[in-house]
């Protein structure tokens, strides 16, 4: 395992595939979250922390279990109810020993979910048959890929939110406007990787 | 008379994408070719079929402390139902839904359905909900597919146009088109109808109405 593809998975979940504005994953909390720099960094962390764990809990079910005893069927149906228990233990273990991370994270932790960046980036890890190490690489690079993406956009809604544009484009016209002209600006990431790794 | 009501609200009235703005990662994502947004818009019918008529089934039997664990399992039980079809009769569908199909399982309007309606309603009302819900859905990505298609590759499903082939804009085709033609078309829908038909204004989650189903308030 080298420690150079690691690298190229990360760089290419974060900023050349971006889940939020190359795959169209996790639109509803990106928009939904992204008024304010503050929340949307809390909003990014919480997606961070749980893709990872999501993905350290998911890939060995489905290598020594659902795939040892062909059981490959129920993956949709586990991998999200995993999830879900594993972000209402997360709350219950984050409220009770660390209470200063409660307060910063508690309020997004629900709302991740069902949130498809997490489910999608646990079944893409088994779709690409990457390795446990890989897996990880991918969940970090596409957590920090959304976490980019969100205090980047937020910088930017806020200045949107306060110009005047036609009544009919008001709300959220604008807003999907600006999400493709910063999508358009992440395209210019797709030769970093053939001059960084080729 | 009624009945019908319930039938027609998910096509024009209530439509779940282009009036309350829900399911906008599959609408979005899958929208480059007018075939993949019917195939997905089947798809995502048949899960919202199960799920209403299984959710309005049990409905007396689900204890309400425990009826979001219940819908994720029988939600994601439909899901891999129609990703074992799928696989097997429309393979090509299969390969270009690609991640889409399993991520059924995380359409907020499947879970709004459920909450807001199944989860209250008879079994036939149910079933009645799920079909315009899944009509108004698939008409709506069929819309976005269409005009992605055609002004982004010139053709409309798979058919050449002639005459628009030489003056496409593959831009449309990629990532941020898909932001675009679905922002012009909710301006235009705003346009048209005063600003009325538009029901969410704003996109923030206390007016989501799978608020409940996605945490907010309903797991504890």
């Amino acid at each position: 395992m080298d420690f150079k593809a690691l690298v190229a998975i990360i760089i290419g979940s974060a900023l050349i595939n971006n889940f939020v504005l190359r795959q169209f994953l996790g639109i509803c909390p990106f928009l939904g979250v992204s008024k304010e720099i503050k929340n949307s960094a809390g909003m990014g962390i919480s997606v961070v922390f749980v893709m990872l764990l999501a993905t350290a809990v998911t890939w060995p079910i489905q290598t020594f279990v659902l795939e040892r005893f062909g059981l490959g069927y129920l993956q949709t149906l586990l991998f999200i109810l995993i999830i879900a228990t594993l972000v209402q233990f997360v709350e219950i273990a984050v409220k009770k020993f660390i209470p200063a991370l409660y307060s910063a994270l508690g309020v997004y932790l629900p709302l991740i979910t069902t949130n498809c960046a997490i489910l999608g980036v646990t079944i893409a890890n088994i779709k690409n048959s990457y390795t446990f190490a890989q897996s990880m690489a991918h969940a970090l690079g596409g957590g920090l890929g959304f976490l980019l993406a969100m205090v980047v956009f937020s910088g930017i809604r806020e200045h949107t939110e306060n110009t005047d544009p036609p009544p009919s484009f008001r709300g959220l016209p604008l807003t999907l406007i600006s999400v493709s002209i910063l999508s358009l600006a992440f395209f210019g990431f797709s030769g970093v990787s053939e001059g960084l790794f080729g | 008379m009624k009945k019908l009501s319930i039938l027609t609200k998910g096509i024009f009235k209530e439509n779940p994408v282009l009036v309350f703005l829900l399911g906008l990662c599959p609408t979005l994502a899958v929208s480059t070719q007018a075939s993949n947004a019917i195939g997905m818009g089947a798809a995502t019918t048949f899960v919202l079929l199960g799920s209403n008529i299984a959710i309005s089934l049990c409905r007396r039997a689900i204890p309400d402390k425990v009826r979001i664990p219940c819908y994720i399992v029988l939600i994601a039980g439909f899901v891999t139902l129609i990703q074992m079809i799928v696989e097997a009769y429309a393979y090509p569908l299969y390969m270009s839904l690609g991640i889409f199909l399993p991520l059924i399982a995380c359409n907020c309007i499947v879970f709004a359905r459920a909450e807001v309606f199944a989860n209250k309603n008879t079994v036939i009302d149910s079933i009645l909900d799920a079909v315009g819900m899944g009509a108004g859905f698939t008409l709506a990505l069929f819309a976005v597919a269409s005009l992605r298609e055609i002004f982004g590759s010139g053709t409309w499903y798979g058919l050449a146009i002639p005459g628009l082939s030489s003056y496409n804009v593959p831009l449309l085709a990629m990532a941020p088109g898909g932001f675009i033609v679905f922002a012009v078309l909710i301006a235009i829908l705003n346009k048209v109808s005063n600003g009325k038909a538009v029901k969410k204004k704003e996109f923030g989650c206390a007016g989501c109405p799978s608020a409940s189903v996605c945490g907010k308030g309903g797991a504890r």
